[in-house]
């Protein structure tokens, strides 16, 4: 008889690994980038490629010249590239997306220890690094069959009515995965079944939105539409934030209880910037802001233990 | 009505089918019989022969080392070879008894002499229990004498029958359920005799509609005995988590199944305690399912207790490659072992040969905190938080976190999809906690 092996016990895995996860996540992104291209052109994939190989290659270069263990092969610098495309226009110059990438890895990632390190958003961060530095080139929306057309979120802001058709279709204006909220839902729904996210993390921050939004518009005294609302809870970065980013593994609570507290942070953000600031966006401020509140949140959000009450007074 | 169950817990592939078809076959020993002195939780039995000494079968050869402990009886008629320390499985020493078979069978005086119980006092059945040497016969062998000791006997409302067996590949239970499913519910009568306001309920997953047809059929016309389906899911045959399916009621690693007005007893202990009560038959064998994807024949025996596993991975075949793993108990909590040759106790329900050892290659990677720790884990804690404050030793924050109610079923590890060996941090700082507070009070 051979040798045999010894070890603590279990003795057995399931088949998931951190790689199936976040080939899961690439998966549920490709409707989305699909439709961007589909919409946008070629142009929009070329921002894709140079974003994602601009993450990959900034893990790799990091790793390499610091000697330490190469580990692009998990995919998760393949997520933050695509997450990061998704929210760049497709008029982006090439180095726009390189630069975004290179510091989403680096920056955010690499320098606070790498996956499940860090404690905002890579993409996200980076987003709001360029959208802070370049402003102009970044909010230049693309023009379509050479329309120039504003975003929903700027013409419901104007008092202009979006049709819902448009919304869901990616027919419209914006950055290159935003557009479309069949194809994000279709990602959600792949994401959701595969038990990759929880439906509580998007759901809590569209739904919050939705009930800030209507919120501070009636304190307001603005005048409130279904369609503002519809607007306001699909256009944008709101599906493509509650989706991707709000339920980013490393940057949110762990805690279920926590997840949804969370959501309401973003909801309540986003309000706060879309209705009482000036912002027609805000949903991307409002998720690396709400990432800061992530260890306070899931401290206070730690699950009961089972068989376990209420801690009674002391003296009891 | 949706099945009853518990929050968390991990589906693993449950593996049944290699042996649930396979009859219970008797087998008797070929080679000597070796009886370790701590086939329970407690103290350690004392040997009370010595060697040469001619022992019979069901004579006790061991006395309870204590109030929680268990007898050791011979399962054979033969001479004592030797006592003394012996390696164990776990790689521990223990003291041991050898005895040569001398394949006569010679019982003790009263052996197999039926009783009947309705005549017996609640001492006479408890001191029958005690004498038999019987203890948990699911894996982690607590003796039954003590859990059937209660402070107030009316204040019992369930005896609950774990007939979960939610590890994956063992189906010992499951074959005794189809084909002794009668002393199964004397065994359960017996017991609801001790606690006079008490239901008794068998547990059962629902991957065994036939087990649960034949106890239904077994129990029928009774008023105090039920059967009650339970969702698969590991691990649903844990103490709490059973507890909590059949009643609702939670209980922590503070308190007792009595606390919450339960006793919960595995399906071959109770088979056993049927055996000592009415037939004065102590704990002497046991069935064990033997599987496993390295095993030619997977099987399910009745065998002495004291017998090698060498002798049943025979029986069943022997191997058809050699195995990577060898694992006394399931997949899920189950000890690897280092050789083929260890004696069978009475907690060993499964034999599993595992021809890939799928853990070995695994290299554990960063945490990515996916939670999936957090949602597998049946006491709901936070495993991801345990690890790091066991890793940093900080011995203070695990405590605070609750790392003592950790029941080790090895969910967070299973789940972990960075194959961070979380359970195992966990197991060993919840260990050395709990042995600095042993030394913190014997000062």
């Amino acid at each position: 008889m051979s040798k045999l092996n010894v070890s603590i016990s279990p003795h057995i895995r399931s088949k998931e690994t951190t790689t199936s996860i976040m080939l899961d996540v690439i998966i549920a992104l490709l409707p989305s980038v699909a439709v961007g291209i589909y919409v946008f052109g070629l142009r929009a994939l070329m921002v894709t490629a140079l974003s994602v190989i601009s993450c990959v290659a900034s893990e790799f270069l990091y790793e390499k010249l610091l000697k330490k263990p190469i580990t692009i092969k998990d995919l998760s610098a393949v997520v933050t590239g695509l997450i990061l495309a998704v929210n760049l226009y497709s008029t982006a110059p090439w180095w726009l997306p390189i630069l975004g990438g290179a510091f989403a890895i680096i920056v955010v990632k690499m320098l606070y220890g790498g996956i499940g390190q860090n404690f905002m958003n890579p993409a996200l961060a980076a987003r709001c690094f360029l959208l802070l530095s370049f402003s102009r080139i970044m909010t230049d929306y693309p023009a379509l069959d050479g329309v120039s057309s504003p975003t929903p979120l700027v013409l419901a802001k104007q008092g202009t009515v979006v049709p819902i058709s448009d919304l869901l279709l990616g027919t419209h204006s914006g950055t290159i995965g935003e557009t479309s909220a069949i194809a994000i839902l279709i990602g959600a729904a792949y994401l959701c079944i595969k038990g990759v996210i929880k439906p509580r993390e998007p759901l809590s921050v569209i739904l919050s939105t939705g009930v800030f939004v209507t919120l501070f518009s009636l304190i307001q005294g603005n005048p409130i539409t279904l369609n503002y609302l519809a607007v306001q809870m699909l256009g944008g970065g709101m599906l493509l934030g509650a989706v991707f980013m709000a339920s980013d593994y490393a940057t949110t609570p762990v805690t279920p209880w926590g997840q949804v507290v969370f959501g309401c942070c973003v909801g309540f953000i986003t309000a706060l910037i879309r209705c009482v600031g000036n912002g027609v966006e805000g949903v991307s401020y409002a998720i690396i802001i709400s990432n800061l509140l992530t260890p306070i949140i899931e401290k206070i959000t730690a699950p009961r233990p089972f068989g376990l009450r209420k801690e009674r007074a002391k003296n009891d | 009505m949706p099945l009853k169950t518990f929050k968390g817990g991990v589906h693993p592939k449950d593996k049944k089918e290699l042996s649930e078809g396979a009859q219970i076959v008797r087998l008797e020993a070929k080679g000597e019989l070796t009886y370790l002195m701590n086939q329970h939780i407690g103290a350690p039995a004392k040997p009370i022969v010595n060697v040469g000494d001619r022992v019979l079968l069901g004579q006790t050869i061991a006395e309870a080392g204590g109030f929680v402990s268990a007898s050791v009886s011979a399962s054979v008629s033969g001479v004592v070879k030797s006592i003394g320390p012996k390696v164990t499985r776990s790689g521990d020493e223990a003291i041991a008894i050898t005895v040569e078979n001398d394949n006569e069978y010679e019982a003790v005086e009263g052996f197999g002499e039926p009783r009947d119980y309705d005549k017996m006092s609640k001492e006479d059945i408890r001191a029958a229990i005690k004498a038999a040497g019987i203890v948990g016969m699911g894996g982690a062998g607590f003796p039954t004498a003590v859990k059937c000791t209660v402070k107030d006997d009316s204040k019992i409302e369930y005896v609950i029958c774990n007939g979960a067996e939610c590890e994956p590949y063992i189906t010992c239970d499951y074959r005794l359920m189809l084909e002794r499913p009668e002393d199964a519910v004397l065994g359960m009568k017996i017991v609801l005799k001790l606690f006079e306001n008490a239901s008794g309920v068998f547990g059962i997953e629902n991957n065994k509609p036939l087990g649960i047809e034949s106890l239904r059929k077994a129990t029928e016309g009774s008023e105090r005995m039920s059967v009650l389906p339970l969702k698969k899911k590991y691990p649903q045959g844990g103490e709490r988590m059973l507890i909590s399916a059949v009643t609702g009621r939670k209980i922590n690693s503070k308190m007792l199944p009595a606390d919450a007005g339960c006793v919960v007893l595995n399906y071959s202990t109770l088979i056993a305690i049927a055996e000592a009560v009415t037939k004065n038959i102590p704990l002497v064998r046991r069935v064990v399912t033997v599987t496993g994807e390295a095993i030619k024949t997977p099987s399910n025996f009745d065998v002495p207790i004291g017998i090698s596993s060498k002798e049943l991975i025979e029986a069943a075949g022997g191997f058809t490659e050699d195995p990577e793993k060898l694992i006394f108990g399931g997949p899920m909590m189950g000890a690897a072992v280092y050789s083929d040759d260890l004696p069978i106790t009475k907690d060993s329900s499964c034999i599993l040969a595992l021809s890939k050892d799928e853990t070995a290659g695994l290299e554990p990677s960063e945490c990515i905190r996916c939670g999936k720790c957090l949602y597998a884990c049946p006491e709901h804690l936070m495993p991801i938080r345990l690890k790091n404050s066991a890793d940093a030793g900080d011995y203070k924050d695990f405590e605070a976190a609750h790392g003592l109610e950790c029941i080790g079923c090895g969910c967070c590890t299973y789940v972990c999809p960075a194959k961070r060996r979380l359970s195992q941090t966990i197991t060993m700082a919840k260990r050395y906690v709990l042995a600095e507070k042993k030394k913190g009070a014997a000062k």
